[in-house]
């Protein structure tokens, strides 16, 4: 059970139309997410199917019931909000048993079910805490485990990991993949983050002012995206383009690369630059070409290298994992 | 080493000057109240020999207190006043936080104009709808109840309670509201369980700016219910102000004790400021 389908969602505030015909199919256990620029409409798109917000038109169905006009609880969702959104003036306990309290269930299951999550997410020694005094990645776990004891068809994730820093996001990320192994549910799961959507995502959906771009699982997306836009999101950093004629491609528009299929020569290659920047991460090194009309195009080594700044290179491509675009912007297969 | 010193100069001396000031402003504010209190305890030769000097044993005399109690039923009095203020209280903070919330959580049409409409009140002081309003009380025949003197402060106290409490609602989190309705919280129940906690102080400044202005009211008792059962203090402080004489003795000591009520809600109210005030520092 937990399976979600959408079709032609339209969702309008005033004149301005967020979404444009959303239509996706979630299967039941499926861990999905949504990436997409700001503003593009993923949080309005979650909203809507949590039921805190009415579709303009369109359906949304759950476990193939169509649920439109029901209430969050009717439908039997949980949702984890960004800011957490805990009850203040409540302890971890109380936040967490809430919403069965409110549904009228017996003390001895609201007990055994908060037990449960606390146990999930090691949160044994905050139960009589309140919020005011945890630490941020301690609200976000209470914050889950309120979402976990009301065992939901489906979960709604809303950017959970924003406000948390990197060494917290991490490890929640890994918490998160784990309970969805272990809970088997379906999630919805929004993010801006390349690492979360391409690590924790079994499909990812690509947003873009309205509209899906792609669905697809992320190595899919990564070797097959379906056009400019796509390319362009997913991997980090970001695909290369450059203008077809420059590299003497006739037939498309827009050739791309990504920064990891290029290697450097000194000698010969595809483009000439010269070195404006290097990254030194450890494990990868990032050069920065200025190629005069290409512009710059960003190179990833993998391993240690040293490239003086404003020498002259040659940017080497793997033409294997060259993508060509047309005018729209969309992949030439 | 001299520049901390220097440092911690600048603030002790920001910290004195900050307290002087302070500790002037509550002197003036306070003077008034204090010679209310201690020329109540003298006799009237006293009060106007010397009113500042305080009550010693020459001087002190009770004499105003045995009138006020004798004359007059000033429990009676304390009784209306203590059910009227707290009454309307009540309902000026259900009611004003009810208009508030709807105000500021729903997007409906009107809403900007109902918003205003509540507001209007603000700058327009109810005593100039007087004689209307005891038309109106006249013809519902609420004329010397304690209701009419209700319903005319909850009306003056409300359009003050929704500027400021949908302001303070404004502040809450969508988010918090929104996990309240996944978990299945009535809009009511938002309201009573989340919105209203968090409010808690706002609340109490509200109460204390409603409390007051209603507890010293003159004008509507005097209007609308100067019968002698629904006399309230201030009023029933009056029948010692005469044309030609006045007595002090008796004046002063039943303002003296009008004091001791608001004084009680206010110490309730203040300590749920505070609270408020230090739950949200510690976040
Ligand atoms: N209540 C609202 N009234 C009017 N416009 C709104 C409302 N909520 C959202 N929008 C608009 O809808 C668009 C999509 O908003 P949404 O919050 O879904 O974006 P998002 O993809 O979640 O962005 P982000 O990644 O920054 O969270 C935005 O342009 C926003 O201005
Ligand atoms: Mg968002």
């Amino acid at each position: 059970m937990g399976s979600l389908a959408l079709k032609d969602i339209h969702k309008s505030f005033g004149t301005v139309e967020v979404l444009k015909g959303i239509d996706l199919e979630v299967e039941d256990g499926e861990l999905i997410i949504f990436v997409g620029p700001s503003g593009c409409g993923k949080s309005t798109l979650l909203r809507i199917i949590a039921g805190l917000e009415d579709e303009t038109s369109g359906t949304v169905a759950i476990d193939d019931d169509t649920v439109n006009g029901q209430s969050p609880t009717e439908r039997g969702i949980a949702m984890v909000f960004q800011t957490y959104a805990l009850y203040p003036h409540l302890t971890v306990r109380d936040n967490m048993s809430l919403g069965l309290k409110q549904a009228k269930r017996p003390a001895a299951e609201i007990k055994s079910r908060v037990d449960l999550a606390t146990s999930m997410l090691s949160l044994g020694d905050y139960l009589d805490r309140r919020p005011a005094e945890l630490s941020g990645g301690q609200r976000q776990r209470v914050a889950i485990g309120r979402a976990i004891v009301r065992k939901p068809k489906l979960f709604l994730f809303d950017e959970p990991l924003s406000n948390l820093d990197a060494a917290l996001r991490v490890n929640t990320r890994l918490e998160i993949a784990r309970l969805h192994r272990e809970l088997e549910a379906t999630m919805v799961y929004v993010t801006h983050d390349q690492v979360e959507a391409m690590t924790l995502g079994d499909r990812i959906v690509v947003l873009n002012d309205g509209y899906i771009e792609q669905v697809g699982s992320p190595m899919e997306l990564y070797k097959k995206p379906a056009n400019k836009f796509v390319a362009g999101f997913i991997g980090s950093p970001r695909m290369n383009f450059i203008d077809s004629r420059l590299l003497g491609n006739t037939g498309s528009t827009t050739t791309g690369i990504r920064p990891e299929h290029i290697s450097l020569s000194l000698s010969q290659g595809d483009l000439k630059g010269t070195v404006s920047h290097v990254e030194r991460l450890g494990g990868d090194t990032n050069v920065y070409l200025n190629c005069s009309e290409a512009g710059l195009v960003s190179v990833r080594l993998f391993g240690e290298h040293d490239y003086e700044v404003d020498s002259t290179c040659f940017a080497v491509f793997d033409q294997s994992r060259v993508f060509q675009f047309d005018q729209e912007g969309k992949t030439i297969v | 080493m001299k520049n901390n010193g220097n440092l911690i100069n600048a603030s002790t001396a920001r910290t004195i000057a900050a307290h002087a000031v302070l500790i002037t402003y509550t002197l003036i504010a306070l003077f008034p109240v204090v010679v209310i209190l201690i020329n109540s305890f003298k006799t009237r030769k006293a009060i106007f020999k010397s009113p500042l000097s305080l009550p010693n044993s020459e001087s002190f005399s009770l004499v105003g207190y045995e009138t006020v109690v004798k004359q007059g039923d000033f429990l009676l009095y304390f009784q209306n006043s203590l059910v009227v203020t707290v009454v309307s209280l009540t309902l000026v903070l259900l009611f004003g936080a009810m208009a508030a919330f709807a105000l500021s959580e729903y997007r409906f049409k009107g809403n900007l104009l109902v918003g205003l409409y509540l507001a209007l009140g603000i700058m327009i002081p109810i005593r100039l709808g007087t004689v209307s309003i005891l038309q109106m009380m006249v013809a519902t025949d609420l004329v010397n109840t304690l209701t009419a003197l209700i319903l005319v402060y909850t009306a003056q106290g409300l359009p003050l309670a929704i500027f400021i409490l949908s302001e303070f609602m404004q502040g809450i989190s969508d988010d918090l509201k929104n996990a309240g309705r996944i978990d299945g919280l009535s809009e009511y129940r938002i309201f009573g369980r989340l919105v209203l906690p968090l409010i808690r102080p706002a609340m109490a400044t509200v109460a204390v700016f409603t409390m007051i202005p209603i507890w010293n009211d003159l004008w509507f008792p005097l209007i609308l219910a100067p019968a002698e059962e629904t006399k309230t203090v201030t009023l029933g402080a009056q029948v010692f102000i005469g044309q030609f004489v006045t007595n002090w003795n008796a004046v002063l000591s039943s303002l003296s004790l009008a004091i001791v009520p608001v004084l009680v809600l206010y110490v309730i109210f203040s300590r749920q400021l505070i609270k408020g005030i230090t739950a949200g520092a510690v976040k």
